[in-house]
C-alpha cells in the first residue's frame, strides 16, 4: 500500500482532460488539440515518473489502492499493477500523444480529442483494475468512445465499421459478463485473485467448461483469434489515422492482456484440456490472416491483417505456456520464456503497428486519399527519408534481430518449441509469410519506376520526423537491449506460471 | 411525513383544477414547486425511515364494519419508488413547460396522477392500495386522450382496458383472499400472515400477480404499453414508463408474492419463461420499429422483463436487482421518451426514422444527441450507469435458479446494445448515408431550453449517481427485503 493513489491519478487526468475540453468549448480546434497534447504528455510524464519508482524485484501487484464500493455485491475500487499491467500501461500513454500528433485537420476537433482521452482513460482503467466489476467498467466504457471516434471520423463505410465493432465486442462481453455472474456465484467474489484461487481448488466442477468458454468468448472476439475476426479488417480500414493506430497498438492489447491475467490464472486446467484446438486456432489465426494480408490492395486492410497475424503470435505463446509440465526448472524456463515474450510482442507490435498506421496514413494523405498498392511505385526516390523509416518500423515488424520484434517473437518460439513443437511450426511457416507480405507492401510503394504524377511526392516533414523519431529510437533500444522490458516482464511471468503448477 | 407525499399531491391537483386556465406560468410555476416538494419529502422519507423495518406512518380506521383501515407504511423498497416518482415528478414538469393549452387541467391530471402513485407505494391496506391504483389510472386516460398524439383515442382507450382488466382481476384475487382468511382484514402485513391453503394460492396467485404485471408489460399481455407510449404527451409517456409500469410490478411484488408464497413457487417457472420472452421480444421488436417512439416503447416492454424475471429468481440479489431496475428503468425511460417525444418530436414534428434519417439531428440539435448518447448507453446496459448494476443483480439470481434463461437474457442485451444504435445512429449520426440530406439551419429549430436541459441533467444524474454508488439505493433495498415480511417471498414458507 502507498499513500498516493498514482494509478487513479494517471486515469484521472485523461478522464478530466477530456471533460474540460468539452466543458470549456475552446473557440479553435487548435486549443482542443494543444490541450489534448499537454494531458497525454502530462500523463506520460507521470507514466515516466511510475516506470522509475517501479519495483522490479517485486512480483506482486504495486501501486495498489483498495476502497469498498458495493460490498454487498462483493465490487470494489481495487487498482494495481504487475509487470504486465504496468507495460500495457506504459505503451497506451505511449501511443496516446503519438496519435494524436498524427490526427490533424479534423472536423469538429474538440470532441474527436475529448473522446480520445476518455479512451486513454478506459485503457489505463482496464490494464490497472484487479476487480472484475471495476475492470468491467473501463473495458465497456472504451468501447464508447472507440465507437465514435470510427462513426463520426471514419471512412466510406464507417457506420457499419462501427456497429460491427461495437455488437460483435458487446456479444462477446455479455458472454464475459454471464460467465462471470457464473464465477460469482461459486466463489462469491469478483476479485480476479481471489477467483483463481478458489477454481483452482475446484470450486465450479462440471460447469467450468462453459463459463471458461464464456470468458474466452470475449477475449477471442477483442483480440482476435480466428474465427471471431471478422468485425477487424473493416473498423482498422474505415478508422481515421490516429483511431487506427490507438485501436491496434493498445485497444487490441486488452485481449491479450486478458488472456494472461484472466484466463491462464483462472482456468489453467480447461486451457491444457482445450489446448489443442486453441493451438490450432492460434496457428490459423497467424496463417490465414499472413494469407489474407498478402491477397489485400488496400495498405490500411495489409496492416490490419499483420495486426490480427501478431498478436497471433501472442496468442501461440500464451496456448502453449498452458502446457502441462512438471514443475522443474527446465519446463518453468521454457513457459516463462514464451510468456516473457509475449508481453514484448505486445510491447513492440503495438509501437511498430502504430507507426505502420502512421505512415500508411502519411501515404493515404499525400496521395489524395488513395491506398491501393496498385497506385504506387518507386517512391524511393521522392521521398527517401519516409521510405527508409517505414522501412525500419517494416523490419521491426517482421522480426529482423536487433529491433524491437525479434526479442519478443525469439521468445515465443523458443518456448513453444520446447512446449508445442507442431504448432510451432506452424507458426514458423507464418513469419515466411510474414515477411513475404510485408516485404511485397515495402517493394511495392517504394521500389521500381516511379510514377509521373508522383514525381513531386513530398518527403516527411520535420515535425513529422520528429513525430515519428521516438517510436523509431524505441524500437531500436527494445531491440538492442530488450532487458529494458524483460526485467519488468519477467516477475509477473513467473508468477502467473506459479499460479499455473 | 412521507404520507405528505400523496397529500400534497392530490391537494395540488384540486387547486391546480380551480387555478385560472388562461395562466400556464402560475400552473407550470405551481406544478413545480408540488414536485420538488414531493422529491424532498420523499428524501426527507429516505433518510428518516428505517430501511429494514416496516415502519407505520399513518393507521386508523376508516371503515371498521369491513375491517378497512387507511395504513400507509414503508419500507426501503417503498422508499426507492417514491424517490423515483419524485424524480419523475420533477423532470416530467420540466419537460411539460411548453404546454399551454389547458395548462392547469393538464397539471391538475398529472398530480392526480402522481399522487396516486404514491399512495400505492405507501398503502399496507389492500383495499386502500386498490383506491389509489385505480386513481393512478384514470388520470392517464385523460392525459393522452386530451393531450395525445397519434392514435390517441385507440392508444388510451387500449390503455385504460387493459389496466381495469388487470385490476378486475386483481381485485377478485383480493376479495378471494380476504374472505379465505376469515380475518375481516384487508391489512397486507396481517393477510401475509395468514397461510393459505396451497390450492386456493395456486389460482388467486395466478389472478392477482397477472393482474398487476398486465402494467407491468408481461407478455403477452404488453401490447398496451407500445401503443400507449406513442399516443402518450411527453410526460405522460414518461411517468407511464416511468412509474406507472412500476405499479404493476411493485403490486406483483408487494401483494401478489406476499400474500401467495406457495401459488408463488407453483408459477414461477412459467412467469420466468414469460419474462424472458417478453425481454428478447421486446428487444427485437424494438429493432423492428420504424417509429422512434414505438422502439423505446418496446425497449420498456424489454427492460421490464428483467424486473420479472429478477422477481421470479426468488433469490434475495435477484429481488434486490428487480428492485433496482424498477427504478434504473424508471429514470433512463423517462430520460428516452424526454429525447424523442419532446426534444425532437415537439421541434420537427416527426418520428419515423426513415424521414429523421437525412435531418442529421446531431448537427442541428446536439444537445438532443449527446443526451440520448448518454441514455442510450444507460439503457443498453453499460457499466457506470444504474441499468448496469440492476441487470447484473438478476442475471446473478437467474443465473442460480434458471441458468438458461439468464443466457437468452443476456442475449436480450446484446440485441438492446442493436436497437438502440440503430436508433441512434438513423436519429442522429445518419451523415454518411448515400441519401438525401436536408441541412436544417440551427436557426429554424427552437435550441433545447433550459427547462429541457435541467429536467434530462436530473434524470442523467441520477441513473449514473446510482450507477457509481449503487449502495446509495442498495443499502434501503437489500435489508428491506431481508425482513420477516419480504423473507417469505423468497424463502418460503409462513410468516
Amino acid at each position: 500500500m502507498n499513500h498516493v493513489p498514482y494509478l487513479t491519478l494517471l486515469t484521472l487526468l485523461p478522464l478530466t482532460g477530456g471533460a474540460l475540453i468539452l466543458a470549456t468549448r475552446p473557440a479553435q480546434g487548435r486549443t482542443a488539440r494543444v490541450a489534448a497534447l499537454a494531458v497525454s504528455f502530462l500523463t506520460l510524464a507521470l507514466g515516466a515518473v511510475l516506470w522509475a519508482m517501479f519495483d522490479r524485484s517485486r512480483n506482486d501487484m504495486q501501486f495498489v489502492e483498495r476502497i469498498a464500493w458495493a460490498p454487498s455485491l462483493g465490487i470494489e475500487y481495487h487498482l494495481g499493477v504487475d509487470g504486465l499491467g504496468f507495460l500495457m500501461v506504459l505503451l497506451s500513454a505511449l501511443l496516446v500523444p503519438f496519435a494524436l500528433l498524427a490526427s490533424s485537420q479534423l472536423e469538429n476537433p474538440r470532441l474527436y480529442y475529448a473522446l480520445f482521452l476518455f479512451l486513454e482513460a478506459g485503457l489505463f482503467g482496464t490494464f490497472t483494475a484487479q476487480n472484475f466489476i471495476h475492470w468491467f467498467v473501463f473495458w465497456e466504457l472504451s468501447l464508447v468512445p472507440a465507437f465514435f471516434l470510427i462513426k463520426i471520423w471514419g471512412g466510406p463505410q464507417r457506420t457499419s465499421a462501427a456497429v460491427q465493432f461495437f455488437v460483435y465486442t458487446m456479444a462477446g462481453s455479455v458472454a464475459m459478463l454471464l460467465a462471470f455472474l457464473a464465477l460469482y456465484s461459486a466463489t462469491g467474489s469478483f476479485e480476479f485473485s481471489q477467483i483463481a484461487t478458489l477454481v483452482r481448488d475446484g470450486r465450479l466442477g462440471p460447469a467450468a467448461l462453459p463459463i471458461f468458454l464464456g470468458v474466452f468468448l470475449g477475449f477471442a472476439v477483442k483480440t482476435p483469434l480466428l474465427p471471431f475476426h471478422t468485425w477487424l479488417p473493416d473498423a482498422y480500414a474505415e478508422a481515421p489515422t490516429g483511431v487506427s493506430m490507438i485501436l491496434t497498438g493498445a485497444m487490441s492489447k486488452m485481449g491479450v492482456y486478458g488472456f494472461l491475467r484472466i484466463l491462464l490464472p483462472i482456468f489453467p486446467d480447461q486451457l491444457r484440456a482445450l489446448q489443442t484446438p486453441l493451438l490450432c486456432a492460434a496457428a490459423a489465426t497467424i496463417v490465414f490472416s499472413a494469407a489474407a494480408a498478402f491477397a489485400q490492395n488496400d495498405l490500411k486492410r495489409i496492416v490490419a491483417y499483420s495486426s490480427i497475424n501478431h498478436l497471433g503470435y501472442c496468442l501461440l505463446g500464451i496456448f502453449a505456456a498452458a502446457q502441462w509440465t512438471d514443475a522443474s526448472a527446465v519446463w518453468t524456463n521454457e513457459k516463462a520464456a514464451a510468456l516473457n515474450g509475449v508481453m514484448l510482442q505486445m510491447f513492440s507490435h503495438g509501437l511498430t503497428a502504430a507507426a505502420l498506421f502512421y505512415f500508411v496514413g502519411l501515404i493515404e494523405q499525400r496521395s489524395g486519399g488513395s491506398r491501393s498498392l496498385n497506385y504506387f511505385g518507386g517512391l524511393r526516390k521522392a521521398a527517401p527519408v519516409f521510405c527508409g523509416l517505414m522501412g525500419i518500423t517494416i523490419f521491426a515488424s517482421l522480426g529482423l534481430p536487433g529491433l524491437s520484434g525479434f526479442a519478443g517473437e525469439f521468445l515465443i518460439f523458443k518456448g513453444a518449441f520446447a512446449l508445442a513443437p507442431w504448432a510451432a511450426a506452424v507458426g514458423t511457416l507464418g513469419l515466411l509469410l510474414t515477411a513475404i507480405f510485408l516485404l511485397t507492401l515495402l517493394q511495392r510503394v517504394f521500389s521500381g519506376p516511379l510514377p509521373e504524377i508522383w514525381r513531386a511526392w513530398p518527403d516527411l516533414t520535420s515535425a513529422q520526423r520528429w513525430t515519428v523519431a521516438p517510436v523509431i529510437a524505441l524500437i531500436f533500444v527494445i531491440g538492442v537491449y530488450p532487458r529494458i522490458l524483460t526485467d519488468v516482464a519477467n516477475p509477473a511471468a513467473l508468477t502467473i506460471l506459479w499460479s499455473n503448477l | 411525513m412521507i404520507a405528505w407525499t400523496i397529500y400534497i399531491s392530490l391537494a395540488g391537483a384540486a387547486a391546480l383544477l380551480f387555478a385560472p386556465p388562461s395562466n400556464p406560468r402560475l400552473a407550470r410555476a405551481t406544478a413545480l414547486v408540488l414536485a420538488l416538494a414531493g422529491l424532498i419529502l420523499g428524501i426527507a422519507g429516505a433518510a428518516a425511515i428505517p430501511a429494514g423495518r416496516l415502519t407505520d406512518v399513518v393507521n386508523v380506521p376508516w371503515v371498521p364494519a369491513l375491517g378497512i383501515r387507511f395504513h400507509l407504511a414503508a419500507d426501503g423498497i417503498s422508499v426507492v419508488l417514491i424517490l423515483l416518482t419524485g424524480i419523475a415528478a420533477v423532470a416530467g414538469v420540466l419537460f411539460s413547460w411548453n404546454i399551454e393549452e389547458r395548462a392547469n387541467e393538464f397539471f391538475a391530471l398529472y398530480f392526480a396522477l402522481i399522487g396516486g402513485v404514491y399512495g400505492v407505494f405507501l398503502s399496507f391496506d389492500l383495499f386502500l392500495l386498490f383506491v389509489f391504483y385505480e386513481l393512478a389510472i384514470i388520470p392517464k386516460y385523460f392525459l393522452i386522450v386530451i393531450w395525445g398524439s397519434t392514435r390517441r383515442e385507440y392508444g388510451a382507450m387500449k390503455l385504460a382496458l387493459y389496466s381495469f382488466g388487470g385490476s378486475a382481476l386483481v381485485l377478485i384475487g383480493l376479495i378471494a383472499a380476504y374472505v379465505a382468511s376469515g380475518a375481516k382484514t384487508f391489512d397486507l402485513v396481517e393477510l401475509a400472515q395468514h397461510s393459505f391453503p396451497a390450492s386456493f394460492q395456486t389460482w388467486a396467485f395466478v389472478l392477482v400477480f397477472v393482474g398487476f404485471a398486465v402494467l407491468a408489460g408481461l407478455w403477452p399481455f404488453h401490447t398496451w404499453a407500445p401503443t400507449g407510449h406513442v399516443a402518450a404527451p411527453t410526460a405522460a409517456s414518461m411517468l407511464l414508463a416511468g412509474v406507472v409500469m412500476k405499479l404493476g410490478a411493485y403490486g406483483a411484488l408487494r401483494v401478489a408474492m406476499t400474500l401467495f408464497p406457495a401459488g408463488l413457487r407453483v408459477w414461477r417457472h412459467e412467469i420466468a419463461l414469460l419474462a424472458v420472452v417478453g425481454i428478447v421480444y421486446g428487444a427485437l421488436a424494438a429493432l423492428a420499429q420504424r417509429d422512434f417512439k414505438f422502439v423505446i416503447g418496446y425497449s420498456s416492454v424489454s427492460h421490464m422483463g428483467f424486473v420479472l424475471l429478477g422477481l421470479m429468481t426468488l433469490k434475495q440479489i435477484g429481488l434486490s436487482g428487480a428492485v433496482l431496475q424498477m427504478f434504473s428503468h424508471g429514470v433512463i425511460a423517462g430520460l428516452l421518451f424526454a429525447v424523442v417525444g419532446r426534444m425532437i418530436y415537439d421541434r420537427v414534428h416527426l418520428r419515423d426514422l426513415d424521414r429523421l434519417r437525412p435531418l442529421q439531428l446531431n448537427k442541428a440539435l446536439p444537445f438532443a444527441g449527446a443526451t440520448f448518447v448518454l441514455a442510450g448507453a444507460a439503457s443498453m446496459g453499460l457499466p457506470g450507469f444504474s441499468g448496469f448494476i440492476a441487470e447484473l443483480q438478476v442475471l446473478l439470481g437467474a443465473w442460480q435458479s434458471f441458468p438458461v434463461l439468464a443466457i437468452l437474457a443476456g442475449a436480450g442485451i446484446v440485441i438492446g446494445a442493436a436497437y438502440t444504435l440503430r436508433a441512434l445512429d438513423t436519429a442522429f449520426f445518419a451523415a454518411d448515408t448515400d441519401g438525401p440530406k436536408i441541412e436544417i439551419p440551427r436557426a429554424t429549430l427552437a435550441p433545447i431550453s433550459l427547462p429541457e436541459r435541467l429536467g434530462a441533467l436530473t434524470l442523467l444524474a441520477a441513473t449514473l449517481v446510482v450507477g457509481l454508488f449503487p449502495n446509495l439505493l442498495l443499502n434501503l433495498i437489500q435489508p428491506a427485503l431481508s425482513s420477516p415480511l419480504m423473507r417469505t417471498v423468497w424463502e418460503g414458507g409462513a410468516l
